[in-house]
């Protein structure tokens, strides 16, 4: 399975080298590719079936228990299958849509990595490798939705979304490590093997809110839920992949991934129920007083996220079936409908609400598909939406704990789906013709091809839901549930409470639809009502906690950060020889046991010499003599070498100094005189820090004089110089061949040093 | 004779960070130079200092012990060509600072940034 994920990688490289004359087949090419690895996912439907896996392992990291692990379960499948079968059709889509416009190469390169990435993330079976996958598809999603990045819109959009589903990703992170610490792995398998020790630990709960927090951020949860309208700035192709059928899927894949190991308690049934629910209700709830296309569907896509996570918390036999139904439902129908609005967005040259209308006299096939898809939206019959919906309230009504809660906001919630696909269908394409700045048509058949299967896939599986219900609801459900589950899916279920319900549900649909078609100010009063009492618009809090961090931040850097280079070193000095006087504290006990002489006079003498001139060269307010006086300090140190048999460093301090006085000289004549820069108290200042530094070396030389150096490296250069490389000269045989490769670098740096001083002196007054 | 060198460190090393702080880039140079003097000095002498027995052998004298230790003295040159590649390059950069600005001042240096 890694080479299907390699393939992924090669390909989407391959779109560059890609020759002109072919380009323009590229996105069509890629859908093949996307196709090809859908029927390969099919072909292992069987393989897969009664809760059996395919799993590969490389080892990465073993010692920090990081290895690749592949594994393909039921439940990836079905993930597998969304994400290369919907790929195929939006590739195809947006070899169409994306005509004419600039860098369709990286457009395509970024949407085909993240078809692996995202096969990646739910090929996963390790937790690590996961989290990797997971950030790697917030990254790209950052990229896509940004792919318009002359305006700055979606260059907002983009950053919004980045930060929420990253930070979210790190969430994640911190709760996956948390709860590796407990099972000792990061391994799926071995956590599904320590799931009773997670649960009994205290870590637990921290360990499953950060998880958790992790996924509803991806999958656009209350209170995370904003970045997903915002992210509809992305070109439609994305909107439809990304943020309708796989990515923002990927927290409910987690869920259903760890409901085994951390499902099945009051914290795990609680939260997620209770946040799903809100999440749902306040989708459809906000959905309805939109006025943009793209609008609308983000919202009703919250609102059927809130679904999935929503039943996953519920956690009963019936209500992951529900879930796992309701994940092919929705990437059905949304995914068709964002194509359609991308498409009515293309020729018709608007997507607002109030400026469409009457659109079936010139898209007859859009508007049939589009009927097919907003009918399974609202759950009406015979689409596959109402076999999802009669499951989900199924499973509502056994809802455990909170259970009249859920119904409420539930019938709530789909009684205001049922009437924004009615609104939707009603006021894009009946009633009279609207004004939109073009004629639309229908030409280019990749347009359509896509909706329009997935439209009818809907229609087929809700006719014969045994055929979904068979080949892929059931591998998935026996990944999440290890005893079987019957799946028995049917259209008719007899006339019974859910029956009822759902009655009860387009009534008060269609109640409200009618309403807002036939009273104008309905719609208008209650955005009003909205903006009253929904005052507080999570995206400006973001905006304003992110403002106030970024000040909080620079106000910091700014006072570490000042500028000024010699405070720079003066913080590293006074810092350093801080450290350094600890030490000499904390080792105060230690005593000189050698005693000093000062003979050979002639030496005392020297050093005599070179400390004054030292002095002299620091103190002095004329630049040559500054230079003599170092100059003086310099030979000085080279007779200190000699003396002490260090022949080869006396030569080369020699050589050296002699340069540096030379080069000195050159340049000063074309350098200002000294000035006078600091005040008289800044300079004592400074002499005090560098006083201190000084007899702080000072004692550490002392001290480094007791130091054994490492004498066997030393001897054993001895005693092979002359026997192994016939070189009398030691120092000389270590510079040249013991350690050669160390001269060399020496070497490479002198000459990169000398061509910088060629380059800046050669170089003219710009 | 030592504790003359390790004055003679302390000297250096004062006189090289003072040098380094001040705002006059040439003598931020010269700062350097001592600096590095000085820590040449500090290895040098922390290897034990040998008077008039440089490492030198032969077909007779192999032994380690009567000799100066090669191998600090072999990192010392190292360090002393590198110090000197580092010093010509700072003064050339510092002449075309100049050239470019006008100035000798190293606060002056906080504007050129933007």
């Amino acid at each position: 399975m890694q080479y299907i994920l390699l393939i992924y990688l090669l390909i989407a490289f391959g779109i560059f080298i890609v020759p002109g004359w072919f380009k323009k087949h590229v996105g069509v090419m890629l859908a093949l590719v996307q196709a090809a690895f859908f029927v390969f996912f099919y072909s292992k439907i069987s393989e897969v079936a009664n809760g059996n896996s395919i799993s590969t392992m490389l080892y990465w990291i073993p010692q920090l228990g990081l290895n690749l692990e592949f594994s393909l379960t039921g439940l990836s499948l079905a993930f597998a299958l969304l994400i290369t079968g919907i790929g195929a059709l939006v590739f195809l889509y947006a070899s169409a849509y994306m005509k004419g416009y600039e860098g369709t190469d990286k457009f395509y390169f970024y949407l085909f990595l993240f078809g692996g990435a995202m096969l990646g993330l739910v090929l996963s079976g390790n937790l690590i490798q996961l989290f990797i996958f997971w950030e790697l598809t917030s990254f790209l999603s950052f990229l896509l939705i940004s792919f318009f990045h002359k305006k700055e819109e979606p260059r907002k959009a983009a950053f919004q979304s980045l930060f929420v589903t990253a930070f979210g990703g790190l969430l994640l992170l911190s709760g996956i490590v948390l709860l590796g610490s407990v099972v000792g792995s990061y391994s799926v398998a071995d956590w599904f093997v320590g799931s009773e020790m997670i649960k009994s630990s205290g870590l637990y709960l921290p360990g499953l809110i950060l998880i958790l927090a992790g996924a509803f951020t991806k999958s656009a949860q209350f209170p995370f839920h904003f970045w997903l309208p915002g992210a509809m700035q992305a070109p439609t192709p994305v909107s439809a992949y990304l943020h309708s059928a796989t990515m923002v899927k990927a927290g409910v894949f987690l869920l259903a991934l760890l409901s085994p190991v951390l499902g099945g308690t009051t914290e795990w049934t609680y939260i997620i129920t209770l946040v799903g629910v809100i999440t749902m209700f306040l989708g459809a709830y906000f959905s309805i007083t939109q006025t943009d296309l793209k609008a609308i569907l983000a919202y009703t896509t919250i609102s059927a996220l809130g679904i999935l996570v929503l039943l996953i918390g519920i956690d009963t036999k019936l209500s992951i079936k529900a879930a796992m139904l309701f994940l092919f439902v929705h990437a059905f129908y949304k995914a068709a409908l964002f194509m359609v609005a991308g498409l009515i967005d293309k020729k018709t040259g608007t997507k607002e609400l109030a400026k469409l209308g009457g659109l079936y006299r010139f898209m007859p096939i859009t508007f049939v598909i589009s009927v097919l898809a907003l009918l399974s939206m609202a759950g009406l019959p015979p689409m596959l939406g109402f076999l999802g919906k009669e499951l989900i309230y199924e499973a509502k009504v056994q809802s455990p704990g909170i259970a009249s809660l859920v119904l409420i906001l539930g019938v709530g919630g789909n009684t205001l789906m049922v009437a924004v696909s009615m609104y939707f269908m009603f006021k894009v394409f009946l009633g009279k013709q609207g004004a939109y700045p073009k004629i639309p048509n229908e030409k280019g058949w990749f347009f359509l091809l896509g909706p329009a299967v997935l439209a009818l896939l809907s229609l087929l599986f809700g006719l014969s839901p045994a055929a979904l219900g068979n080949s892929i609801v059931q591998p998935a459900l026996s990944t999440i549930r290890k005893e079987m589950i019957d799946v028995e899916l049917k259209l008719w279920h007899g006339f019974n409470d859910v029956f009822l319900l759902s009655l009860l549900t387009v009534f008060l649909g269609m109640g409200i639809f009618i309403i807002a078609l036939t009273k104008k100010q309905f719609l208008i009063k209650w955005r009003r009502i909205n903006s009253q009492f929904f005052t507080i618009k999570f995206t400006d809090l973001f905006v304003q906690f992110l403002g106030g961090f970024l000040n909080f931040s620079a106000r910091n850097t700014k006072r570490v950060q000042h500028g000024y280079h010699r405070f720079y070193i003066l913080t590293v000095i006074l810092f350093s020889s801080a450290f350094l006087w600890f030490q000499v504290y904390v080792t105060r006990n230690w005593v000189l046991d050698s005693h000093f002489t000062l003979t050979p006079f002639y030496i005392s003498g020297l050093v005599a010499i070179i400390v004054c001139s030292t002095i002299y060269a620091t103190i002095s307010q004329s630049r040559i003599s500054t230079i003599i006086g170092m100059g003086v300090t310099g030979y000085g140190i080279s007779l200190i070498y000699l003396y002490y048999s260090a022949v080869d460093l006396a030569i080369t301090q020699i050589l050296v100094e002699t340069l540096i006085v030379v080069m000195f000289v050159l340049v000063l004549q074309r350098l200002p005189r000294f000035a006078i820069l600091s005040s008289r108290l800044t300079r004592v200042r400074d002499f005090i820090i560098a006083l201190s530094f000084g007899s702080v070396m000072a004692i550490l030389a002392l001290k480094a004089l007791h130091v054994e150096f490492n004498h066997p490296v030393s001897d054993l250069m001895v005693n092979n110089s002359f026997l192994y490389a016939h070189g009398k000269n030691v120092v000389n045989v270590i510079l040249v061949d013991f350690r050669a490769l160390d001269t060399l670098g020496e070497v490479t740096v002198l000459v990169i040093a000398a061509m910088g001083v060629f380059v800046l002196l050669k170089t003219k007054k710009a | 004779m030592e504790i003359l060198l390790v004055i003679l460190v302390g000297v250096l090393y004062t006189a090289g960070v003072y040098m380094v702080l001040r705002r006059s880039i040439l003598k931020f140079i010269i700062g350097i130079i001592f600096m590095s003097n000085a820590t040449n000095l500090l290895v040098f002498l922390a290897s034990g200092i040998v008077a008039g027995k440089p490492a030198f052998v032969d077909e007779t004298v192999q032994n380690a012990s009567k000799i100066a230790d090669p191998l600090p003295q072999a990192l010392v040159l190292t360090a002393v060509v590198i110090g000197f590649g580092l010093v010509v390059f700072a003064l050339a950069l510092k002449l075309k600072f100049f050239e470019t600005t006008g100035t000798d001042d190293l606060d002056q240096l906080k504007k050129t940034d933007n």
